[in-house]
């Protein structure tokens, strides 16, 4: 506390204001001082730099969904099978990650339209665990994929995660093959399958779904890999290149078809699946 | 001459000293046949009782162990007429992934795997057995070429990891993990894997989402090393232990989750004091797996793999 703050709460005779800490934020990408409103506002987005902020699976779904979307249950999988624990259990960084988020796991489905094209959105919130890929996300994928199928029509999945959850071991590892059976099937079906890159997409859920899409489109700047930068400036002893797997630089090296804006992203989705959406013939 | 794990010490020691007593038997007429005979007994005695209660983290000792037998060990003693094929006709040729056809006791197959190598220039030739995306590329390549000529695949995994480089990323590395997952899956053939050594993480799953998952008896399979773990989880170097208990590394723990689906038992002192036992068992294995999935039709075979991963860890 401040000497200021102390002398301020000694004097009883002055109303504490409700100013929220949080109010302003210092924008991660150019360091500008920005009222957290006005971000918020700009779809977490600075209107200085441009610089793409983090948002969670209920701003996407506001975002990318036309109003009167469903939210589709997560399946629930087995808790802690390998009875993790680090420095903490694994049960109790679930606990603090539920209390801290909407949704029940890092991967949540919703149903609905985009400009009027019925899809599934799935949508990875990095705030739950880093975005991790356990069975609840495995499993939440599936059902999405087979929600999509069910109604004929596409899914769109939003990424972002550091990886596997490795506090399930091997059985995160298994949700790359699980995740693969299901757009398999998606393709089987015919169906669209698109993958909106943001930051970060990173490790195991790169290396499956996040790069199986018919279409790839990228969010500006985001951090998108297989290894993390750490691990790779320690093998390769250099500096990594300037932008180094950053979307524009994986567009430039033909990972991605395009590196879209967020306020362009539901048009860009819905022209999409205007084009690649099958029209049931009556 | 075998080198010994930190562990195996008083085993070294008893080793060294049968040795020194061969020596000196050699040059008298002192009989200790005897004795030699009895230090033997003891010394396989303890060889055994230590390789039956690895802990996870001597198993990764195991698994990674210099002279264990690798993907070209088994190729010369467990397969025949072995043609390696090579390079992803896109961009280069990988010699971490080496594949090929093969005779497997009679039957026709397509072998990919993993290679470490086995001194220092052979390592780097096969760039310690971390893949670049050009190796899984290869091993799609191969899987494709099995499918359309009605060869099973039998894969071989041996990995640390699939390689973290500036140009592996550029390249797509991640793609070229997720498609080759992708072809295992989509294969119209029976699929064969084993875990020989090291089973690391997405560059492992890239050539192991089989119809039937096999692993030898110290190896290890696990979603990142010991080592990451404990540097990510602990925020410390020294917890690789830990985190190899903790993660569930071994066979014998996979077969329990049904990760894998049997175990191929390894001679005892593990699997790089007798190579050519190894690779018998593991051919005899390999073959009785694929023996069973022979009569499945290419949709019946896509069918139970998929079943085969969706199930793992439901409810």
């Amino acid at each position: 506390m401040s000497w200021l703050s102390k002398v301020r709460n000694s004097i009883s005779s002055l109303a504490k204001r409700d100013t929220p800490d949080t109010l302003w934020m210092k924008c991660p990408g150019c360091s500008e001082m920005l009222f957290v409103s006005d971000f918020e506002a700009n779809l977490s987005v600075c209107p200085n730099c441009q610089h793409h902020g983090r948002i969670g699976a209920k701003a996407r779904f506001d975002l990318l969904l036309d109003p009167g979307y469903t939210v589709l249950a997560t399946p629930k999988v087995p808790e802690n099978p390998l009875n993790f624990r680090d420095t903490k259990k694994y049960t109790d960084r679930l606990k603090a990650a539920r209390a801290a988020n909407p949704y029940p796991d890092a991967l949540t489905n919703a149903f609905g339209t985009i400009n009027s094209h019925k899809a599934v959105l799935g949508v990875q919130d990095f705030t739950f665990m880093g975005g991790s890929m356990g069975m609840a996300v495995g499993a939440a994928f599936v059902c999405g994929a087979e929600k999509a199928i069910a109604e004929n029509c596409a899914y769109v999945i939003v990424t972002a995660a550091g990886g596997a959850r490795m506090q399930e071991g091997i059985l995160s590892l298994m949700q790359m093959p699980k995740t693969t059976v299901a757009t398999r099937r998606l393709a089987a079906a015919g169906l669209p399958y698109i993958v909106v890159l943001t930051d970060p997409t990173t490790g195991g859920v790169t290396a499956s779904y996040a790069m199986l899409g018919d279409v790839q489109i990228a969010e500006p700047g985001a951090l998108i890999g297989f290894a993390g930068q750490r691990v790779i400036q320690d093998t390769i002893r250099e500096k990594l290149p300037d932008g180094f797997q950053r979307a524009e630089y994986l567009h430039a090296h033909g990972m991605v078809d395009m590196v879209v804006h967020r306020k362009d992203l539901k048009g860009t989705l819905a022209t999409l699946l205007g084009y690649l959406e099958r029209k049931e013939v009556a | 001459m075998i080198s010994f794990l930190d562990f195996e010490k008083p085993i070294a020691e008893l080793e060294s000293r049968i040795a020194e007593l061969r020596t000196t038997a050699d040059g008298s007429d002192l009989d200790i046949g005897g004795e030699i005979g009895r230090l033997e007994k003891k010394s396989a005695q303890m060889l055994a009782a230590t390789y039956a209660k690895l802990t996870p983290w001597q198993k990764t000792q195991v698994a990674r162990h210099p002279q264990r037998p690798h993907l070209v060990d088994y190729i010369r003693l467990a397969f025949t007429d072995f043609v390696p094929l090579a390079g992803d006709r896109t961009f280069g040729e990988d010699a971490a992934i080496i594949g090929g056809l093969a005779m497997l006791d009679g039957r026709k197959v397509m072998v990919i795997g993993h290679e470490k190598g086995h001194d220092t220039p052979s390592r780097i030739k096969h760039n310690f057995g971390s893949a670049k995306p050009e190796g899984y590329r290869k091993a799609i390549r191969l899987m494709g070429m099995a499918s359309k000529f009605g060869l099973p695949v039998v894969s071989l995994v041996d990995t640390a990891g699939a390689f973290p480089g500036v140009e592996a990323e550029e390249r797509g590395q991640a793609e070229a993990i997720a498609r080759s997952t992708e072809a295992c899956l989509a294969l119209g053939v029976p699929m064969v894997a084993v875990i020989v050594g090291e089973g690391g993480s997405g560059g492992a799953i890239a050539i192991a989402a089989a119809n039937t998952v096999l692993m030898l008896e110290h190896a290890v399979y696990s979603v990142i090393s010991p080592e990451g773990a404990s540097s990510i989880l602990w925020r410390t170097a020294d917890k690789a232990a830990d985190a190899a208990t903790a993660m569930k590394v071994t066979a014998q723990d996979l077969l329990g989750l049904k990760v894998i689906d049997a175990i191929v038992p390894e001679p005892s002192g593990g699997a790089h004091r007798d190579p050519a036992a190894t690779a018998r068992t593991l051919a005899e294995a390999v073959a009785r797996e694929l023996d069973a999935l022979s009569g499945c039709s290419p949709s019946e075979l896509v069918r139970q793999r998929e079943e085969r991963f969706l199930a793992i860890g439901s409810l």
